[in-house]
């Protein structure tokens, strides 16, 4: 087991450095740069210059280059050539932002779609199931960008049902504890605080669960419908056992494997790509950061985030695979 | 010892036969498709310690016949007509309810394969206790020494670690040893066993098979022993019922059919089993032509096709009737027109014969 972790961790590295070469190059291939960005198109030659040697942006490439990864691996990322302040601090004040919305649109996704997957299956071929199939149609075909920007306009801007923009109310002054909003309003007895960042995931968690969501019910149903058939569940009713036991032991047991892989791939993919809905809800994740960083030519925030997303989705994914191991006694690592 | 059925059935003989199955009909009504009869007018019984044998080809019909017999086709797209009584209780057309509570605790089943019918991903110790602590009123602790105890009798050495492990961790023989001791945990009064040895080796076939003999003997339960295989017949069977198509087309006691069988698709049968007694050297005959070389039993016999005494009037047409199901002796039933006169080898097989 703790040889498969380290595997796992050191295959990372080349994958991190690659990354941060194709980042770096991608990013000076930019038109612009961030000098432009941050003094506007009518800045004189020698204000750039000067905005250029203090983030030591003057140097040749593969300078900048050996620096930002001797710093990386410190996990100093240099300062946002935007804020000025420490990317890593940025990062870390942004993260659990970003992991509230995904833990929400997971929760979303799972708690919807495998009861929904589930009884699309077992009422195959009725409504239920006609519907549950064109909907995970949908789903994965909306774009989430104006599926964000409905839900908003619909539930927050005409309805006033619930927020449309950040993660609270600004006049609520929560005490910060991990910069986790939900769970400092726990931690610190804040139950006001606790809900009214609760209710500002609901909208941006919906329009990111969504594409999770319609995977999850495919799967699950494709998946059910394939177990019910095999013969250990035909044994379990032989055994005359309750309904629900066959159906929690013999069948979601066996039908959540491939399941449960997706969930993990979906929240990996899910953590990188909150980007476009974060915009819309201006939330105050890493996404939307990452967004105003590539219109800002914000070079060492970008390169920053993207390499510890990655590091994040790779430790997601790890997760994923030991929790596998623990599902499936079948390729359990000794 | 754990398994102690005798008082059931001891009341069950009392009654009559714990299993009566009287004209069991199944067809399978797919959308857009006609509807197909895979099992026709079959009717068997089975007493207290009582072993029958349903034999045929693959695609005959066995399965679904005790698939129907248990209760466990599906609802939809399958209808099941004609009657199967278990110890009186009427169980065609039984709500859901009454058969879940009949199956695992008084009737119980074994299947083909051993690895896919069972749970890949739960241990075997909770596939064994689970079928305790639905029927019996026993607590988890309770269970797994019964478990134990259960292991142990079919023959599973060190049962405390192979509770503990999984399908795969098992050899096929020990998964279907674990798969018989899950069958008898609570006792049943019926045993199915369809094609308990198929998927084995042939060492460890012998030793299944005598370890359901022995339990059989021990327990008195009644077994529905389903095999395309007549090897398994002869070491274990008290009554043999012939199926064909769907329907039976021979029934007779195991030395009978031994000694003479009527039906030439019964006497082929014999003809391609490997027999420790039969003449030494003689070559094995197999029954020409497949399964799938069939009439509709409305036009005639089904087995004419590949029928060697087949006869004009061995069709409907002809003969202005179907082929039916006919007494033939005592204790013989049979399906056909022109059946066969005498054993293939004479002489052994007139002595058991006569010895009945
Ligand atoms: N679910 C099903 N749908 C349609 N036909 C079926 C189904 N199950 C079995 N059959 C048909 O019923 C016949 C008998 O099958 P079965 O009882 O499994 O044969 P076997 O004697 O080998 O056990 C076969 O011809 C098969 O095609
Ligand atoms: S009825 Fe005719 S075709 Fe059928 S088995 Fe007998 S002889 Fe053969
Ligand atoms: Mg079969």
């Amino acid at each position: 087991m703790l040889r498969f972790v380290v595997r796992r961790l050191l295959q990372l590295i080349p994958i991190l450095l690659g990354l941060s070469v194709l980042l770096f190059a991608w990013l000076r291939a930019l038109p612009g740069g961030p000098a432009q960005a941050a003094l506007g198109e009518r800045a004189t030659p020698e204000a750039i210059a000067r905005y250029n040697e203090l983030f030591g942006l003057d140097q040749p490439i593969y300078v900048q280059y050996l620096r930002f990864l001797g710093r990386a691996v410190q996990l100093d990322f240099g300062n946002s050539t935007r804020t000025g302040r420490p990317v890593t601090e940025e990062f870390l004040e942004r993260m659990p932002g970003t992991i509230e919305l995904t833990l929400f649109a997971m929760v979303f996704a799972i708690g919807v779609g495998i009861p929904l997957g589930y009884l699309a299956a077992r009422r195959h071929g009725s409504w239920i199931d006609s519907t549950s199939v064109i909907g995970s149609l949908l789903g994965v075909a909306i774009p989430v960008f104006f599926l964000a920007y409905l839900l908003r306009l619909v539930f927050a801007v005409e309805l006033g049902w619930l927020p449309g923009s950040g993660r609270q109310e600004v006049r609520i002054d929560a005490t910060r504890v991990t910069n986790f909003y939900v769970l400092d309003g726990v931690l610190t007895g804040e139950w006001d605080a606790a809900w009214d960042a609760f209710t500002h995931l609901v909208l941006p968690g919906i329009a990111l669960g969504t594409i999770p969501l319609a995977i999850i019910v495919r799967i699950t149903r494709a998946s059910v419908l394939d177990v019910v058939n095999e013969d250990y569940v035909r044994t379990a009713n032989a055994k005359g056992l309750a309904t629900q036991t066959v159906r929690r032991r013999h069948i979601l047991r066996n039908a959540l494997l491939p399941v449960s892989t997706t969930i993990g791939l979906q929240t990996g993919l899910l953590l990188s790509g909150a980007v476009l809905t974060e915009t819309v809800f201006a939330f105050g994740g890493v996404g939307s950061a990452i967004y105003d960083a590539i219109f800002g030519r914000d070079y060492a925030l970008l390169q920053g985030f993207v390499l510890l997303l990655a590091i994040m989705y790779v430790l997601v994914n790890l997760l994923v695979d030991i929790s596998y191991g623990l599902l499936d006694p079948r390729v359990r690592v000794s | 010892m754990s398994i102690e059925a005798l008082p059931a059935g001891e009341a069950a003989r009392a009654d009559g036969p714990v299993l009566q199955v009287d004209d069991l009909s199944v067809t399978f009504t797919r959308r857009g498709e006609a509807p197909t009869r895979a099992v026709d007018g079959v009717s068997f019984a089975v007493d207290a310690g009582e072993t029958v044998g349903l034999v045929g080809e693959s695609g005959c019909g066995k399965s679904v016949t005790s698939l129907a017999v248990m209760g466990l086709l599906p609802r939809r797209g399958v209808r099941v007509g004609g009657s199967v009584r278990f110890g009186g209780v009427e169980l065609v057309g039984a709500p859901d309810r009454t058969l879940r509570d009949l199956r695992g605790a008084d009737m119980a089943m074994v299947f083909q394969d051993p690895l896919s019918s069972l749970n890949p991903v739960v241990p075997i110790g909770t596939q064994v206790t689970e079928v305790l602590l639905e029927h019996r009123d026993v607590s988890r602790g309770e269970a797994a020494d019964e478990a134990t105890r259960l292991l142990d009798r079919v023959g599973i050495p060190d049962p405390g670690r192979r509770l503990k492990e999984y399908p795969h961790q098992l050899s096929g023989g020990m998964r279907q040893r674990a798969l018989i001791a899950m069958a008898l945990a609570c006792s049943p009064r019926l045993l199915i066993a369809d094609e308990p040895t198929t998927a084995l080796d042939v060492t460890i076939q012998a030793q299944i098979l005598e370890l359901l003999r022995e339990l059989v003997v021990d327990t008195g339960t009644a077994l529905v022993m389903i095999t395309h295989d007549l090897g398994v017949v002869a070491g274990l069977c008290d009554r043999v019922h012939v199926m064909y198509a769907g329907r039976i087309i021979e029934s007779a006691d195991r030395h009978d059919l031994f000694a003479r069988p009527r039906h030439p698709y019964t006497g082929g049968l014999l003809a391609s089993v490997p027999r420790l007694d039969g003449a030494r050297g003689a070559p094995l005959t197999p029954i020409r032509g497949s399964a799938r070389d069939t009439i509709p039993w409305a036009e005639g016999c089904a087995f004419a096709p590949r029928c060697d005494h087949a006869q004009d009037d061995c069709l409907t047409e002809v003969s202005g009737s179907t082929v039916p199901l006919e007494h033939d002796g005592p204790a013989r039933e049979l399906r056909c027109r022109h059946p066969l006169r005498r054993p293939p080898s004479a002489t052994g097989a007139t002595a058991s014969g006569a010895a009945r």
